[in-house]
């Protein structure tokens, strides 16, 4: 394996501490035939990486935020909302941005045609939503709760149930792809792609919590997931690092 | 109030069907008289192809502005019809395609300008967190030879990865994770 720099072990602080995942990670097999082993080389902050697809592209449709209702049935398994706030590395919000999600159904099966998990599809759930964030930069989707799913990673691997959420935030810099997980998953544990993050805390912040404010009466159990995407001062870039 | 970051996750192999299914791989249309096309291929370490990655693009328009509210610069006013951002999945050879138009120069650190580029993302299972990485353009040796980025990459065969190739009725940036001749990527 190739040594590491000295420059990268110093560009790569914030990994160091373990708050955000390493490229390779040997638990999670496939890190290791993908991730690259030179070193990385710092961008300087320009008006490439500062600017973004900051807004919401093409339609949304009426029902994209709502899972439960894209077919002309209901799809099986436990009703949730999940609702949330989309913040910056300043805790303000993203107001209006686009958030995409996609996710197993209840049995654990996605619809995608490589999934050959032996459990049912669900004719009325095809798993796969998206929403602006409001102008205080909540999100909120209607979904049922996915389940557990085999993968091939090593003997008897199980992935935590988890819902898939794409951000953009303001920036090319805040763009970020994530998991949203369920507490008190006993998966946890045994999952190298959430044990990639070495922070505890910060694996903490994958992790939705129920709520009961959320949680509507007689018909559908809520969670909250807020995600704080990176950047701050988005605005001088005359202030290089 | 400063907030911590939520950490990435991969992307997994499941996402086509949420992010994939609408074709946003032409920035332009390919009948745009100035239409360019880029295509590439994903390489693995073992010098695979992978089909399941997703690449993302984001540009300046062709006269160098971008389409977003910190691109303030009045003497260039921007183009309309161009978002800037493009996306594609790489399919069963590991190759993705886009049809855009090439940007104008932007501004870089210190008032310098920076050569013609595309920022890229590059999505994918096995990767716990994107891949950044830029496209630069051949027929801007000059520009590129004094690009603070390009230049700052003192490893001429790493540099070189970033140029695209010009292949007469397209533009080739392949990419590759790991191993010889690997992709230089950023970190931001």
């Amino acid at each position: 394996m190739a040594q590491r720099t000295g420059k990268e072990a110093a560009g790569h602080r914030r990994e160091a501490e373990g708050v955000q995942p390493p490229y390779l990670y040997p638990d999670y097999v496939a890190t290791r035939l993908r991730a690259p082993k030179e070193p990385l080389i710092v961008l300087p902050r320009t008006l490439s990486d500062i600017t973004g697809p900051a807004y919401g592209r093409g339609p949304i449709g009426e029902l994209d935020d709502d899972l439960t209702r894209q077919h002309s049935g209901e799809p099986l398994g436990e009703r949730i909302i999940v609702t949330g706030r989309v913040l910056d590395g300043d805790g303000r919000p993203v107001r209006n941005s686009l958030v995409e999600i996609w996710q197993a159904n209840a049995a654990g099966r996605y619809t995608h045609q490589n999934d050959q998990h032996p459990a049912p599809l669900d004719p009325n759930f095809s798993g796969a939503g998206r929403c602006l964030t409001d102008g205080e930069g909540r999100y909120r989707f209607v979904t049922v709760k996915p389940g557990a799913y085999p993968w091939k990673n090593h003997d008897n691997a199980w992935r935590p149930a988890h819902i898939h959420f794409s951000l953009f935030g303001p920036a090319f810099r805040s763009r970020l792809i994530t998991q949203m997980y369920f507490p008190g998953d006993p998966l946890f544990e045994h999952d190298p792609i959430f044990q990639s993050v070495r922070d505890r805390e910060a694996r903490q912040r994958m992790i939705s919590t129920f709520d009961l404010e959320t949680t509507q009466p007689e018909w559908a159990l809520g969670y909250r997931f807020d995600i704080v995407l990176e950047g701050r001062d988005a605005t001088p870039m005359e202030n290089h690092r | 109030m400063s907030a911590e970051p939520t950490p990435s996750q991969t992307i997994g192999p499941f996402f086509h069907d949420a992010l994939l299914d609408r074709d946003r791989s032409e920035l332009v249309s390919p009948a745009h008289p100035a239409a360019i096309k880029i295509r590439g291929t994903v390489y693995d370490g073992a010098g695979e192809v992978v089909p399941d990655a997703m690449v993302e693009l984001w540009q300046a328009d062709g006269a160098g502005r971008y389409d977003h509210p910190a691109d303030h610069r009045e003497d260039l006013s921007p183009d309309e019809d161009f978002s800037g951002f493009g996306r594609s999945g790489t399919d069963a050879r590991g190759e993705f395609t886009f049809s855009t138009v090439k940007p104008g120069p932007v501004p870089g650190p210190e008032g310098k300008l920076q050569a013609p580029h595309v920022m890229v993302s590059i999505f994918a299972r096995g990767l716990l967190k994107r891949l950044v990485t830029r496209i630069y353009f051949p027929d801007e040796q000059e520009a590129n030879a004094v690009d603070p980025v390009l230049s700052s990459i003192r490893d001429q065969e790493l540099r070189d990865t970033l140029i695209a190739r010009d292949e007469g009725d397209a533009l080739r940036f392949d990419i590759r994770l790991q191993g010889d001749g690997q992709t230089a990527f950023f970190e931001l």
